[in-house]
């Protein structure tokens, strides 16, 4: 397999090899090759995109906080509206004890967020990637479970057995509070991946349908070019909406974990 | 779809590995300690006002207090003049009715005994006038000489006899 170029194109995949297809604005490119004894971690247009939304989330709250004044400006404002809005998120859902993962759910929200965004203005959506999503969805869960049992120690188990739940139901009760512990980090990622793909493919067959249409008779191309506005607003919404989803159910897992209820 | 080709998730796991990693070190070290300082440090200047507003309100309680107690001291302390004032007004009224009544007492016995040393008087004279009166007449209808004494006892007799 080339390591040069488009690597989908490469799979074999038809729909892929097409670049006007609405699935190629998810093509992974590899920028720069690199071999990390045996694995590849070759720098690609996902890895630079990641390493951009570092960097905008960084200065954004650096430069926002570099003037910092008791009475905040308008960028001051906007950084602290970001911080109140995660670290209530926290403390509503966790409680005072939630208070030490607030760094860990601001860099998701952020990251996912800032992810979300900027694939909206023509970079890749990293977050339109399942391993992406899935990667971020399992570090959510580990870190619940092991807080569950660094907390709770064994006792954790009694999580899959609900208390006032009568004797009998015990044996179909544990079993479906096992598979929906495991399913957690399935729905998390695939609802953040589902949405990000829904979105970004319907502006690509919209954007597919202005030149397509258009092409075909000028006046045709603006029905498709009008609704293209909206859906982008819509998609604004849907990033800030899946990255606020995300952090709020890290945060309920959180405290279910920290504190053993459902 | 691209994103199902197996290819892709050794370098995206890696690179997001990295990055993410390093977002979480630069929020947790570097740049939210920078927010929640200055949050910290707005709730305690906040909290510091409502402490010194407080204080201030107790204070302001305090001086309130001490004006009400000055007032009601000033008040009671002008009651005890006032009621003291009155106090000397009546004594000296009283001192002054004695004094008024003793001398209006004097001066009624002297006039007293001026009236009746005048109406002792008169009726001695009128004795006299009488006992004149009596020779006199008594001379001119006898014509003889008539005693000045028998006559006085004639007036005294008939005086005594009319009283």
């Amino acid at each position: 397999m080339s390591r040069q170029g488009s690597r989908a194109a490469t799979t074999g995949d038809d729909i892929v090899a097409d670049a006007h297809s609405p699935l190629a604005q998810f093509e992974i490119k590899t920028l720069m090759p690199l071999d990390l004894g045996g694995v590849d971690a070759s720098f690609t247009n996902a890895s630079l995109i990641m390493a951009v939304v570092v960097g905008l989330v960084t200065i954004f709250i650096v430069a926002g906080m570099s003037k910092a004044t008791i009475i905040p400006g308008r960028f001051q404002g906007m950084v602290e509206f970001f911080y109140e809005f995660i670290a209530n998120l926290l403390k509503e859902n966790t409680g005072p004890k939630g208070k030490a993962f607030f760094p860990l759910v601001f860099s998701l929200f952020m990251f996912i967020l800032g992810c979300n965004l900027i694939g909206l203005f023509g970079a890749i959506t990293v977050t339109s990637h399942i391993i992406v999503t899935f990667a971020l969805a399992f570090m959510v869960i580990t870190v619940v479970t092991v807080v569950g049992f660094v907390k709770h120690g064994t006792h954790y188990f009694s999580y899959f057995a609900p208390a006032g739940a009568p004797m009998w139901l015990m044996p179909l009760m544990i079993p479906l509070e096992i598979i929906s512990y495991l399913i957690r980090p399935i729905s998390l990622s695939v609802r953040l991946f589902a949405n990000m793909v829904a979105g970004h493919v319907m502006l690509g067959v919209l954007g597919t349908f202005v030149v397509g249409l258009g092409g075909l008779f000028f006046a045709l191309g603006a029905i498709p070019l009008a609704a293209i506005p909206l859906i982008f607003a819509l998609e604004v919404l849907v990033a800030l909406l899946q990255a606020y989803v995300f952090a709020i159910l890290t945060c309920i897992y959180l405290n279910d974990a920290i504190h053993l209820a459902h | 779809m691209p994103q199902f080709d197996p290819a892709i998730f050794s370098p995206l796991l890696v690179w997001l590995i990295l990055t993410f990693v390093a977002l979480y070190l630069l929020m947790s070290k570097l740049a939210l300690p920078k927010v929640a300082a200055i949050i910290d440090q707005r709730a305690e200047r906040i909290e510091g006002n409502l402490a010194k507003a407080e204080q201030l309100r107790a204070e302001a309680a305090n001086v309130l207090l001490a004006y009400e107690k000055a007032m009601a001291d000033a008040k009671a302390a002008a009651q005890a003049e006032l009621a003291k004032a009155g106090a000397e007004i009546a004594a000296e009224t009283a001192k002054r009715e004695v004094e008024f009544a003793k001398r209006l007492a004097e001066q009624t016995s002297v006039a007293e005994g001026r009236i009746k040393a005048a109406k002792t008087e008169a009726l001695a004279q009128v004795k006299a006038i009488a006992t004149d009166l009596a020779a006199g007449i008594a001379g001119k209808l006898t014509g003889a000489g008539v005693d000045q004494a028998a006559a006085g006892a004639a007036v005294d007799a008939i005086v005594k006899e009319r009283a």
